[in-house]
């Protein structure tokens, strides 16, 4: 079976910065991977390139069976991105924001209550405008969104930052619902403990290369300490080595 | 198409509701502009009554150029862009929702601004079939082009400056043929106004139909 995400010596600009210096990567479907590395490694780009945000401009690139090189629009609309940036609107409520951004996404009435219902803001948040939440309800909101969308590849950038605890054990629920329901999860975190209890794969970048991947599991925290400049490919990885990479099947 | 259209008019229409900046700003900034032209020409003399369709339209085009520039914010808001790009939505049925909410707002502002010229200028609306359909022209006309425009300067830094530099000389032919059509249902000869309002009718029609192919690539491109 094809791998929901195929990447292979992908090539990514930003610009005329390649912040993709060739990255290889394969998510199966059903499998939950983390993507580690220091700022700059390429994360961003990596989920951003995957939902079709950002070209990819040499390499193989497919998704959900689609050359982005070719066919963004049908991968655009099977996959939801999590990112930094929250794609509210302020003046509109919580409600408003999830149905518009449901309806958008062509989903049905009940999963667009049902998205609001998940994410514990059906009730008191509900009609409260955007302008007035935390910046953990706004997540939270932004998590709604996606969930109306039922997407097929989840793409999560920092699924747990600015949430308060039983946020973050929410949106680990949700993932993994997402995944016991057939969707596909790539996700960065710097809240290594916990993506890596959630990850059934962890994948290392570094410089926008992919440097190495393994399973889930304790690690040595520290990030590789690169000396190539941002761009070019890693020169040297003088970090500790990891535990030896026991299965790098789908990493090249 | 038509259900995305809804869909994003009726969005820019609740965002405009719930804030309130067209009510609280734009409307009293017009009629700021209405009064100002008032002092400035002797409310009594015949310069005002001569220069009425042409102030008229001069403070709709500045009016609007605050209600496009909101319209084009809104969708500049943290990750909206992104959403979009991500969503199902047919660009086209954006840009035609985005024009039909700047529409709806003109549409109310230039209400206003009638009876405005009405009460401060003593203008005596004669052809009022020439006159809505020359509203309704214009509006469209202004609409879309301005929103063709928004998405255009989208993104950019100079963004509030750049959109009336680009946008105002686009709507020269917008503010002629509104101008003297107007001059004629306001005691002229409403038949020498039908000609413009074709004008105005063919010019929105061609940014229509411009908005709706290119506003795909801009949203990709911004």
């Amino acid at each position: 079976m094809e791998p929901v995400v195929h990447l292979r010596d992908a090539v990514a600009l930003l610009g005329r910065f390649p912040a993709l210096a060739g990255v290889d990567l394969d998510v199966e479907r059903g499998e939950i991977v983390l993507l580690r590395g220091p700022n700059g490694a390429g994360k961003t780009t990596v989920l951003r390139a995957c939902a079709g945000l950002v070209p990819v401009v040499r390499g193989e690139a497919r998704v959900l069976g689609h050359d982005l090189r070719r066919d963004i629009r049908p991968v655009r609309r099977r996959v939801g991105l999590l990112g930094h940036a929250t794609g509210l609107f302020e003046d509109l409520t919580v409600a408003d924001n999830v149905t518009f951004w449901g309806r958008a996404y062509r989903a049905g009435r009940a999963d667009i209550e049902a998205a609001l219902v998940l994410p514990g803001l059906a009730t008191r948040l509900r009609d409260v405008p955007v302008a007035r939440l935390s910046a953990g309800q706004r997540r939270r909101t932004s998590l709604a969104c996606l969930l109306a969308r039922r997407p097929e590849l989840w793409l999560l950038d920092e699924p747990h930052a600015g949430l308060d605890h039983d946020a973050r054990e929410l949106v680990d629920r949700l993932v993994r619902q997402a995944v016991a329901a057939g969707a596909t999860v790539v996700m960065s975190s710097h809240d290594l403990d916990r993506a890596e209890a959630l990850a059934d794969r962890v994948v290392e970048l570094a410089a926008g290369t992919t440097v190495t991947g393994r399973p889930a599991g304790p690690v040595e925290r520290a990030a590789p300490a690169v000396t190539s400049e941002p761009g070019a490919a890693p020169t040297a990885v003088t970090s500790e080595p990891d535990p030896a990479p026991t299965a790098v099947t789908h990493v090249a | 198409m038509w259900r995305d259209a809804t869909l994003v008019a009726g969005r820019d229409l609740r965002v405009e509701a719930r804030s309130r900046v067209t009510v609280n700003q734009v409307a009293p900034f017009a009629l700021l502009v209405l009064i100002l032209f008032a002092f400035a020409l002797d409310p009594e003399g015949p310069v005002l009554e001569r220069a009425t369709p042409g102030l008229y339209w001069v403070t709709v085009l500045f009016s609007a150029l605050l209600a496009i520039a909101r319209s084009a914010k809104l969708d500049e808001a943290d990750g909206v862009r992104d959403a979009l790009r991500l969503s199902a939505l047919d660009p086209a049925g954006v840009f035609a929702g985005k024009a039909v909410a700047v529409a709806a707002e003109l549409v109310a502002l230039e209400l206003l601004l009638g009876a405005g010229v009405v009460v401060l200028y003593g203008a005596d609306p004669a052809g009022v079939g020439l006159l809505v359909a020359t509203c309704a022209a214009a509006t469209a006309a202004v609409a879309t082009a301005g929103t063709l425009y928004g998405a255009l300067v989208s993104g950019l830094r100079v963004r509030e400056t750049l959109l009336p530099l680009l946008l105002l000389p686009v709507l020269a032919p917008v503010l002629i043929g509104a101008t003297r059509a107007f001059d004629a249902a306001l005691g002229g000869v409403p038949a020498d106004g039908w000609p413009w309002c074709g004008l105005l009718a063919a010019f929105a029609v061609l940014y229509s139909v411009a908005g709706a192919l290119a506003y795909g690539t801009l949203l990709e491109g911004s």
